[in-house]
Order: C-alpha cells, then sequence, then structure tokens
C-alpha cells in the first residue's frame, strides 16, 4: 500500500472535468513524477491530492487513512508540504523569516531543522537576512523547498520547481532533491523538463487529458520506445 | 535690532506656526494613514469608514470622560481623556468586530472584489456617522482639561528676550510622544511576534501563507483589533488638538488616504511618512509668511501681502495635488506598497 495515494480522481475547478480517473501514488524514500503534454491535468492532479478542487470520485489516502475530506490546511497539518510554482515565497520577508513561517504549525525548538535546511542549501544561510524578493530565481526556488521543508512533511510535493530556472540550476535543484529523499521523505513533483525529471525519478506517471497513459519507473518509462516518441521528443 | 536677534525670531516663528503643529498634525495622520493601511494591506480593500471609526472611539472617549469628570477624577496636569481611552479603544473594537461579522465576513466568503469591499465600508461609515451624530450630536465637543500647554508664548519671550514666542501646547507634546510609542510598539509587534510575523506573511502571500499554517480567522481579528487601538488613539489625540466634531472626522479621511497612498499603501513606514509629508505641506502651503521676511530683509524690502500661499479653506486640495503628482511620478509611493 503507498503512503500518499489518490485512486480514480475524477474532478476540476467546477466546470468541466479535468481529471478523468487518473490515480497517482507515492511512496516513503521515494521520487514520483508527473510529466505529461500541456493541459494534461499534472498540475491539477498534484493540487487534487492538496485538497485544492472539489473531486466528485476517487479518494485521496495518506498513511492508510482516507483524507478525501479534508482541507489543505488540514492536510498540511497531517504532514504534507506543498511547493507552488509561482509565487512561493514571501517576497518581502527575510530568507530566515520564510523558514521560520514554514514551522509556523510547529511548537518546538526550529533551530535544528533550520540548521539542516541551511546545510541542503548553503546559500540560504549566506543570504539569510536578505529578504527573499531580492533573490535569484534559483535561489527563491530553493527558499520555497527550504520553507516547505521547515514543516519536517512526510510527503513533499513541488509543481515544477524547475520552471524558469538555468540548466545549471536545474540540475543542482534535482540534486537537492536527491539529497531529500535521502532522509527518508516521499516526494512528488510535476515536470515540463521530462527526461531529467524521469532520470532522477523512481516512478513516473505519464497522463494525457486527465487520464493516465504510462505508468512505470522512470528508467522503463525512459526506455519505452513509445513514451520516447511521443513525450521526450525522440 | 541686531541681525542674529532677527534671524532666531524668524526661526522661533517658523517653529511655533510651522513645525509644531506640522509634526502634530502629521503624527495623527500617521496614526490614521497605518489603521487605513493595514486594512488595505491584509483584508485588502480601501477602509471608507475608517475617519468615522476614530469618530466613534474618540466619542466613547469623551463620554467616559465626561462622567469621569463628573465624579471629580481626573489626571492632574494631564487631560482625563487618557484615562477613558481605554474604554472608548474596546467599544470600538466592539464596533469593528461587530461590523466584520455582520458585513465583511459575508463578501470574504463569497470571495467578493475589492471594490465590493469598499463600496461596501462606504455603508458602514454612514452607519457609524449616524450613530455617533445620534449619540453626541453634530457640534463642537471640548473635552480637554488639565494642564494647556508645555511652554507659554509669554514666558517663552522673557526666557530668551525674543520678540516671538513659541508655545507648545500639551495636547501636541502628548500626540507627539504617544505617537512614537504606539509606532515602536506596532513596528516590535509587527517584527518580532508570531503573530505580527503571520500578518505579514499574509499580507504578502495570502496563499501561501494559508498552506504555512496561518489561521486567517486570526488574522483578520488581531487587523481589526490593532485598527481600533490606533484609530481610536489618533481619534482622541485629534480631538484634544483641535476639538471633536463628527463631520471634520468624515473630512479627516482625505489626507489619511493620501497619507498612506503617498507613502506606499500596505506599507506601514510609508503610512508614516505619508502622514507627515502631507502634514507639512498643508501647513507650509498655508501659513502666511510675512512676518517672517520682515524678520529676514531689510525694511526697505518688505513686502506687502500676506506671502501666503493658498488659503486655509483649501489646505484639502493640497493633499488632492500631492496625491496626483505621487501617483504620476511614482504610483507604487514613496516607500513602494502595493500598486492600487
Amino acid at each position: 500500500m503507498s503512503f500518499l495515494s489518490g485512486e480514480n480522481l475524477v474532478g476540476g475547478y467546477g466546470g468541466a472535468d479535468i481529471l478523468k480517473g487518473c490515480s497517482i501514488d507515492v511512496n516513503a524514500g521515494e521520487i514520483a513524477v508527473i510529466v505529461g503534454p500541456n493541459g494534461a491535468g499534472k498540475s491539477t492532479a498534484m493540487k487534487a491530492l492538496l485538497g485544492m478542487l472539489d473531486l466528485r470520485q476517487g479518494e485521496v489516502r495518506f498513511r492508510g487513512k482516507d483524507i478525501s475530506g479534508l482541507t489543505p490546511q488540514d492536510r498540511i497539518a497531517e504532514g504534507i508540504a506543498f511547493v507552488p510554482q509561482t509565487s512561493n515565497v514571501f517576497t518581502s520577508m527575510t530568507v530566515y523569516e520564510n523558514l521560520e513561517m514554514g514551522a509556523f504549525l510547529r511548537d518546538d525548538d526550529i533551530s535544528a531543522t533550520i540548521e539542516q535546511i541551511y546545510e541542503l542549501f548553503p546559500i540560504l544561510a549566506e543570504k539569510s537576512n536578505q529578504l527573499a524578493g531580492e533573490l535569484s530565481g534559483g535561489q527563491r526556488q530553493q527558499v520555497a523547498v527550504g520553507r516547505a521543508l521547515m514543516s519536517q512533511p512526510e510527503v513533499l510535493m513541488l509543481d515544477e520547481p524547475t520552471a524558469g530556472v538555468s540548466p545549471i540550476v536545474m540540475d543542482e535543484l534535482f540534486d537537492r532533491i536527491l539529497e531529500v529523499r535521502q532522509t527518508g521523505v516521499a516526494v512528488l513533483m510535476v515536470e515540463q523538463n521530462a527526461r531529467q525529471a524521469l532520470q532522477i525519478a523512481d516512478r513516473g506517471f505519464v497522463l494525457v487529458v486527465g487520464e493516465n497513459r504510462h505508468t512505470d519507473t522512470g528508467a522503463a518509462l525512459l526506455a519505452n520506445p513509445e513514451v520516447r516518441r511521443s513525450f521526450l521528443g525522440g | 535690532m541686531e541681525a542674529g536677534t532677527d534671524l532666531a525670531s524668524a526661526v522661533v516663528l517658523l517653529l511655533n506656526f510651522v513645525v509644531v503643529p506640522g509634526l502634530a498634525y502629521g503624527s495623527q495622520l500617521a496614526l490614521g494613514a497605518l489603521g487605513i493601511t493595514l486594512v488595505f494591506g491584509i483584508l485588502r480593500f480601501a477602509n471608507f469608514a475608517h475617519g468615522d471609526t476614530m469618530a466613534f472611539g474618540t466619542m466613547i472617549t469623551i463620554l467616559v470622560t465626561w462622567w469621569l469628570q463628573s465624579q471629580g477624577v481626573n489626571l492632574g496636569p494631564l487631560p482625563t481623556a487618557l484615562l477613558a481611552l481605554p474604554a472608548g479603544i474596546l467599544l470600538t473594537i466592539a464596533l469593528l468586530v461587530i461590523t466584520d461579522k455582520t458585513v465583511y465576513r459575508y463578501y470574504r466568503h463569497h470571495k467578493a472584489v475589492p471594490v465590493t469591499f469598499m463600496i461596501a465600508s462606504m455603508g458602514v461609515m454612514f452607519m457609524t456617522n449616524g450613530i455617533v451624530r445620534f449619540v453626541i450630536g453634530p457640534n463642537d465637543q471640548r473635552f480637554l482639561d488639565g494642564e494647556r500647554f508645555i511652554i507659554r508664548a509669554r514666558d517663552f519671550k522673557t526666557m530668551t528676550g525674543l520678540s516671538e514666542g513659541l508655545s507648545i501646547k500639551l495636547s501636541q507634546g502628548l500626540t507627539i510622544v504617544i505617537a512614537i510609542v504606539l509606532v515602536a510598539l506596532l513596528f516590535w509587534f509587527l517584527q518580532k511576534t508570531r503573530m505580527g510575523k503571520a500578518m505579514r506573511a499574509y499580507s504578502d502571500n495570502e496563499d501561501l501563507a494559508l498552506l504555512s499554517g496561518v489561521d486567517p480567522d486570526k488574522v483578520v481579528l488581531v487587523t481589526w483589533i490593532i485598527t481600533a487601538i490606533l484609530a481610536t488613539i489618533a481619534g482622541t489625540l485629534y480631538g484634544l488638538d483641535k476639538s471633536f466634531k463628527p463631520f471634520t472626522y468624515l473630512q479627516l479621511l482625505l489626507p489619511m488616504f493620501a497619507a498612506a497612498i503617498v507613502g506606499g499603501i500596505g506599507n506601514p513606514i510609508g503610512a508614516i511618512v505619508g502622514g507627515y509629508v502631507i502634514a507639512f505641506s498643508e501647513v507650509v502651503v498655508t501659513y502666511a509668511y510675512k512676518k517672517v521676511f520682515v524678520y529676514l530683509l531689510p525694511v526697505s524690502m518688505e513686502p506687502d501681502g500676506l506671502l501666503q500661499l493658498l488659503s486655509t479653506d483649501y489646505k484639502f486640495a493640497v493633499s488632492f495635488v500631492i496625491l496626483v503628482l505621487v501617483l504620476l511620478v511614482r504610483p507604487t509611493g514613496i516607500m513602494r506598497g502595493k500598486l492600487l
């Protein structure tokens, strides 16, 4: 049984259904990647797991428990963290304050977690008193991931973390995400850069118009000629 | 007369009629603009009821002051109104929390656009204004007691031997001191406390704040509480310094909004800067400089006119002009607030 799973999800943002029966799941210590063409419902599938849209069918289970009825805030409190694609930092607050906000629901001492984040992203220690809005795109993404990790989540969901960053920064971000996996966190991400993302993925989901087209290990999907031809450009 | 004492007299004249009143009025505007900017930054609408919130808080403070005076209670040299302030603040908090529960919450849950909130706040403005005029009447009310001056003009003259006097009213001194203390407290709260940071986060990025576990209802409640404290104190200080008349507080809305926008709406430091900019502009362009130049220029060059740039009747136009100029040159305001 999977750690976090959405089974047979059907729903949208009120109008027509965007998800038409897709299933996504991720295990602890694993990276799962959702890829697919534009408009396939990749981000929507992730938001469905977080409870940000109304599902007409299907259920979301976390640690074996049905959490379909919980609000996004309650799911965060349960141990799921989410990094949105855009506006994912508090631009008028310092890097340190951003990390503090990530730990808002915690009552215990957060200094050890902050040290861990600084180890993972050394640039954040250097810029801890700078406003997040003054950082470069890649540094902002690190703040955003750091903020999400501050709640010590069991599942980390990332919506296109490498959108708009340079290839070098992208490689570095993927390296960091691999390090996060080492700590036993389940990582689920939506990615445009399908080839690179599948290279680090334990499992991949290829979504097309709201349905699973292919579901396999990252390596198997990269080797699959049909996936290569249709989604990876040969 | 010597040139030295003439220059000193001119400086004292300016201090007395421009600097001191400007500082006091600026502090009152800054406290009012802070309330407007907080509501705009966190609840995301222009609160037109703010002037009347100030009037309501001041009215309660006046009523309690009168009652205390009738009981023979006073603070000696300080105005009794300071003792009545907590009551005014508490009832104003109650008023704002009730209006939020009965009016604004509905629109918040329906995710109404800011202009709907603004129109709703105009309704609240008329209603609050009606309550105030119904209870205390539309006329001028005086409630200042205790010592009137910190320095009297006559004492200053005998002390310094200058021909111009400097007078500082106790209400002006109190206004400046209380404004400094309040602003310091507010910034400490916003920068250092957990709730303050949650409010800044909510103002910066509502969705991300919710994703971080910030409770929106608590943020809204605390925002109204702080707004009530600022509005009641600003209103009472203005009333002590000038006088209390419900309609004047409605008119204060314009310079207060101008201050918040000029400074950069949503930015607390901007509200304070804006408050002083507006206040000093009003005082500087409506002051008649004739006497200053009489001291500074030789007798042969003595000016004939009053040397007043603008009649005091037009002082509200000053806020408008500055507002337009700033929005043309720098639409986000001096301290870079949100775009309106």
